[in-house]
């Protein structure tokens, strides 16, 4: 049982980093139809700001929470502006042209600056160590890294529910040209919506600094179970793409547990079954199978 | 307030319209008539701006809209009633009315529509698709009006409905009309086309080849309709 407990524990924390990443990479597929494959490279970036702000202004992670999503705002940005913008109204093989090109330059960049070894990360004092919940120890990074990813889950729920601009991201998603003839400016929300999904990537890196080997490919591995997570939930689907992070973050725990040299081809496995019985994937729309 | 010039679409090489003309005045329900593929929701996308390979002019409320992107023009003032109806299964009933926004002081307030449409009040939290095909009609109808638009593009809006219904929304065309709304009709039911609309034009591969009025349109129903192939 409290063996259990720990794995679920380490599959959620893991799921939080898909979950996270993925719900990004969603918004992004759903206002900009951009399939963007430089994601696991933001979230790199992520995790290697949050530990250079470590190393050279002492900035704990608590500051690197709040400064590298705005940093990476920015930096989405720019990106977008400078290139993806001009992927709009192309054919798809273009999209993957420049942001798997993308990919391979930021990590190339990374790599000539900070070598090829892991940067090395502390968390907080108060965030080490192990907690004891009902009988059960666990390690307490862990739980707050999954407690704070719902959080911010709950949070864009929230915005995508409850407000004006959840709606028009909804509508942009689900019928982009209706939009538009009905007086929706959705060209103007591209770029904040590009900024946005690339800051959350870079949380997911922050987050997983403590938990990962802080290294330039390190996005590399999590882009492909990335889109695993994508395909299991949906492409597009924002629910979907919380789920199957969460989902993906378990089978991947409990593989590495019972059965470490298959842990990674289960998640593939479950991505086949996935797709055999629901081709939209599990939160996809049924034009997706089309 | 809508005039149209010599406007000639094109998908790629192949051209779709040719030298159209067509024109709705203030309070004036004109419709299209014609059979499928002669071109009539393309002339429609042309004139809300989703389809932009075109030469000649559109002319709306004295302004030449013709370059103008798809949201400028809703803005300026036209509602599009889309031929599949367009209700998003993501919002709800009441996101659906709210999303597009308000264009004039003529835009209903959404108390206004549930009075006219009761059968959206009791819905407005239900997803926008779960509602019966009638209601996602009377809802595209209501979110168009809400926005204030005084000019409707209405894409065959009693396809496949019962007549009950098809009853409605010859009256809400009527009310509309009356506060001084141009509507733009595309209608394959010569039927309902004639006891609606003031004016008809017939379009054929592409082409307007006759305007006619209502008396012509009733006399001439039956040659009209085996034209259309019905």
């Amino acid at each position: 049982m409290n063996a259990l407990l720990q794995y679920a524990v380490q599959g959620l924390a893991a799921g939080s980093f898909y979950a996270l990443a993925a719900l990004g990479l969603a918004i992004i597929f759903g206002v900009l139809g951009v399939v963007n494959f430089a994601h696991g490279a933001f979230y790199m970036l992520g995790a290697v700001t949050a530990a250079v702000l470590l190393d050279t202004l002492n900035l704990t992670l608590w500051w690197s929470l709040l400064v590298v999503p705005v940093l990476m705002f920015a930096f989405g940005v720019v990106v977008e502006r400078l290139f993806v913008q001009w992927l709009l109204r192309l054919d798809p093989l273009y999209n993957f042209l420049l942001t798997f090109g993308l990919t391979l330059v930021l990590v190339e960049l990374v790599k000539q600056k900070y070598g090829v070894s892991g940067l090395p990360y502390t968390p907080p004092e108060a965030l080490q160590g192990r907690v004891e919940l009902a009988g059960v120890v666990l390690p307490r990074y862990q739980l707050f890294v999954f407690l704070f990813s719902v959080a911010i889950c709950v949070l864009v729920w929230l915005v995508m529910t409850r407000t004006r601009v959840g709606m028009i991201v909804r509508a942009s998603t689900e019928k982009p040209e209706l939009a538009r003839a009905l007086g929706i400016n959705v060209g103007r929300w591209v770029t904040p919506v590009f900024g946005f999904g690339v800051a959350i990537a870079g949380l997911a890196g922050v987050l997983s600094a403590p938990f990962r080997a802080i290294t330039a490919d390190m996005g590399n591995n999590f882009a492909i179970i990335l889109f695993a997570v994508v395909v299991i939930g949906g492409l597009g689907s924002i629910v979907g793409a919380v789920v199957a992070g969460f989902l993906v973050g378990l089978v991947e725990a409990f593989g590495q547990a019972y059965a470490p040299t298959f842990a990674q081809v289960l998640i593939f496995v479950l991505m086949a079954l996935v797709i055999l019985v629901r081709p939209a994937g599990l939160f996809g729309r049924k034009e997706a199978t089309a | 307030m809508l005039e149209v010039t010599a406007l000639n679409a094109w998908y790629g090489e192949a051209q779709a319209l040719h030298e159209v003309n067509v024109r709705v005045g203030e309070g004036e329900v004109v419709t299209l008539v014609g059979r499928n593929g002669a071109g009539k929701t393309t002339l429609v996308r042309c004139l809300i701006g989703l389809h932009r390979q075109v030469s000649g002019a559109v002319c709306f409320l004295g302004r030449d809209v013709t370059r103008l992107p798809a949201h400028q023009r809703a803005r300026a003032g036209m509602g599009w009633v889309q031929d599949d109806r367009g209700i998003y299964a993501s919002l709800t009933v009441e996101e659906n009315l709210l999303l597009p926004p308000s264009v004039s002081e003529r835009a209903w307030t959404l108390k206004r529509v549930y009075e006219a449409f009761p059968e959206l009040a009791g819905r407005r939290k239900a997803g926008g698709t779960t509602l019966s095909g009638g209601e996602q009609q009377m809802l595209a109808i209501a979110r168009a009006l809400r926005t204030g638009a005084c000019l409707l593009l209405m894409d065959e809006p009693s396809e496949g409905l019962a007549p009950v219904v098809v009853a409605r929304i010859r009256e809400i065309i009527r009310e509309v009309k009356a506060t001084g709304v141009g509507v733009l009709l595309i209608e394959q039911n010569v039927t309902f086309a004639a006891t609606v609309a003031d004016r008809h034009y017939l379009l054929s591969q592409g082409r307007i080849v006759e305007t006619l009025d209502t008396a012509d349109l009733q006399r001439r129903e039956g040659e009209l309709l085996k034209h259309l192939g019905i």
